[in-house]
């Protein structure tokens, strides 16, 4: 009953100092929004044009909300309110066209995603039929033979670098790599070209000859990712394991590498990725066939990648089947690209050291 | 038992496992030369690919007027690719890699750093195959347009090209192909701001974009620098994209973004005429390539500088 002996509480007059700005309601920016998407779309039935869609839209939003903001709010907050549409607005532009890509791609190739694509080569098909099957033959032996060569070198220079290297060399090899890592894989098809055009003959072509292109693209990306999970390895583990005895090659064999596997393994399997989809060096390297070759060491070989890309420039006629062939060819790169992603992820993830 | 282990002749056991560390040492220490002697071997054996294209009867060459006019045009199609595509792609990074580091939910924001991650990863031919078939003829409206409405001005003087296949098509696919590896890295730069500068500035009053403003854009500023010269090094170099998407007319140096006459990349025209080519031509296109590998290094020299300085000067460690 003490509540009742305080006098009654006042009305909130004109007297309280309003310290929450006055801000637009949620309401209003959400109608503008649909008011925008309504411009876009009278502005596709006007103009047919998908980038006046997005002006449209974009202008129809920003313009009003800006200047409704500047007038109720105030100046800072509609700028704030300008950028923070902008930053969604870029988001949009780029998600969509990567969208439609992969939209693309499914639909388009599911067309060919059948048996025969995968157990037939293209010996003698005209127009229907056909399938990629040397292709992706070719394609496993190559990038089975550049990782290799790359896995081992990779990881041994990550090992050099952090455990072993000083001085002028281990700086110069540093610095290579990240060289190494910018070359255009174009130039290193013609690197591994030109190195056997010296060797054997300008007129040799062979699936080693794409792995020997492949390698010098994937090694740098191998020796970073060694690099990065060695360093992250504690001292305090390599240190007990010489305070116990133990000598050194045994340490990094036996101490650090377990302990930084699971980084290594991802790094190994995303540079695998990156280098499987190479069109540009195999199609100056290992050439085209449409038959099945099991040898990597003589005479041409067919990569899925460029599979694709001859199917769809030189289709033949009618073109339809070719470019039925090169949709599912991307396809089936996507799916092992995102595939090995996935599976370097849940290695990641999965086989991490726990954190202490 | 646990005697006999310890109690074995020392001295040879020593002896093995020392042999065993000098030669994991020098198989460690061989990969690393292995790395200086391969990359000293792109150097030499390009350039020596490459010198019968400087030394070769000018009429000999593809184009019948010496090098530098077959390498020019191409030089000069591959800055302007490029640099349309980092007009676009510089901001638009730096968009997503703050819309996903600041705007977005703490949940969303991961996913889609994930998926950005995974799209970097998808093979150029599939970027090209979706260029030639659904990007190009769905801009072609908007090049009518242009030529239209705008052809008073250079960029625009058409005529428009009717499969879309113009040099401003290939300049927008590469900037998307840039995208998710620009992003990632302006992400990771923008997610390093110190987060007791983030909180002042909201302490102080300043709205979301006044903070970025003030501590995410200084701290992160070398960052996005670095990270779009590495975009620049992949736009330069990249290759089936721009041999796909665009149509070409030899030597020819325009800055006319719509037409279908457009200069070629020196990447692009590697990929194109390589198949087919033979003898001094073969030598033409590598010394082309020579010029491609000299460029990029530069770029990413320059690159790594940036973000070795960083590293000395930030004071973040």
């Amino acid at each position: 009953m003490t509540l009742s002996t305080r006098p009654p509480a006042p009305a909130p007059a004109e007297r309280t100092i309003d310290i929450v700005q006055p801000s637009l309601p949620r309401s209003f920016t959400l109608g503008m929004l649909g008011v925008a998407v309504v411009l876009g779309v009278v502005a596709y039935l006007v103009l047919d044009n998908y980038v006046a869609v997005g002006a449209a839209i974009l202008l129809g939003y920003l313009v009003p909300v800006y200047l409704a903001s500047r007038l109720r709010e105030s100046k800072r907050k509609a700028t704030d309110r300008f950028w923070t549409a902008v930053m969604t607005a870029a988001f949009v532009i780029a998600v969509t066209p990567l969208i439609s890509l992969l939209v693309t791609v499914i639909t388009e190739g599911a067309a060919r995603f059948d048996v025969e694509f995968f157990t037939s080569d293209m010996r003698g098909v005209v127009g229907e039929g056909g399938g990629a099957l040397h292709a992706i033959i070719g394609t496993f032996m190559i990038t089975l033979l550049a990782a290799a060569i790359s896995i081992p070198v990779g990881i041994m220079t990550g090992i050099y670098l952090v455990e072993y290297g000083r001085g002028p060399l281990a700086r110069g090899v540093t610095f290579l790599v990240d060289v190494m890592t910018g070359i255009p894989s174009i130039v290193a098809g013609l690197f591994a070209f030109a190195l056997f055009a010296f060797i054997v003959g300008p007129q040799y072509r062979s699936g080693f000859l794409g792995s020997v292109a492949l390698t010098v693209l994937m090694i740098p990306t191998v020796v970073r990712a060694t690099e990065e999970m060695l360093k992250l390895v504690p001292n305090e583990l390599r240190e007990a394991s010489y305070a116990l005895g133990v000598q050194k090659w045994r340490t990094i064999t036996r101490v650090v590498i377990p302990t930084a596997l699971a980084g290594i393994v991802t790094g190994v399997v995303l540079a695998i990725a990156r280098v499987i989809g190479e069109t540009a060096p195999l199609l100056l390297t290992a050439g085209f066939t449409t038959t099945v070759n099991w040898n990597p060491f003589e005479g041409r070989m067919t990569a899925l990648p460029v599979f694709s890309y001859y199917q769809y420039v030189t289709p033949g006629f009618p073109p339809e089947p070719g470019f039925e062939r090169s949709w599912t060819a991307a396809l089936v790169l996507v799916i092992i690209v995102l595939g090995l992603n996935l599976f370097a992820r849940w290695v990641a993830v999965t086989f991490a050291p726990k954190k202490s | 038992m646990s005697t006999a282990t310890t109690s074995g002749p020392p001295r040879l056991d020593e002896k093995i496992s020392h042999r065993a560390d000098t030669t994991f040492r020098t198989l460690a220490t061989a990969s690393g030369l292995f790395i200086l002697v391969t990359l000293a071997f792109v150097a030499i054996f390009l350039t020596a690919e490459s010198v019968p294209a400087f030394t070769a009867n000018p009429e000999d060459l593809p184009g019948g007027e010496g090098f530098l006019a077959y390498a020019g045009p191409l030089l000069f199609g591959t800055v302007w690719a490029a640099a349309l595509a980092m007009i676009v792609a510089v901001p638009l990074s730096i968009g997503i890699a703050l819309f996903i580091s600041h705007y977005a939910p703490r949940k969303l924001a991961e996913a889609l750093g994930y998926v950005i991650d995974l799209l970097a990863a998808i093979p150029s031919v599939v970027y090209g195959l979706w260029g030639i078939a659904v990007f190009a003829p769905a801009l072609t409206g908007f090049y009518q347009w242009l030529a239209e409405n705008l052809s008073f001005i250079p960029f625009f003087a058409g005529p428009a090209s009717a499969t879309g296949r113009t040099i401003l098509t290939a300049g927008l696919v590469l900037a998307i192909m840039i995208l998710p590896i620009m992003t990632a890295f302006n992400r990771s730069a923008f997610l390093q701001t110190p987060r007791l500068h983030e909180e002042a500035a909201l302490a102080l009053g300043a709205t979301r974009w006044e903070m970025i403003r003030m501590t995410v854009f200084p701290y992160a500023r070398s960052s996005i620098i670095a990270g779009s010269m590495l975009g620049l090094g992949r736009a330069l170099g990249e290759t089936m994209a721009v041999a796909m998407v665009l149509s070409t007319s030899g030597g020819l140096i325009t800055f006319n973004l719509i037409s279908s006459a457009n200069p070629s990349t020196i990447a692009a025209n590697i990929a194109l005429q390589f198949p087919e080519s033979s003898g001094v031509a073969v030598n033409t296109l590598v010394a082309t390539g020579l010029v491609l590998f000299i460029v990029t290094f530069g770029v990413n020299f320059i690159a790594r500088w940036i973000v070795s300085r960083r590293a000395e000067f930030s004071g973040a460690n």
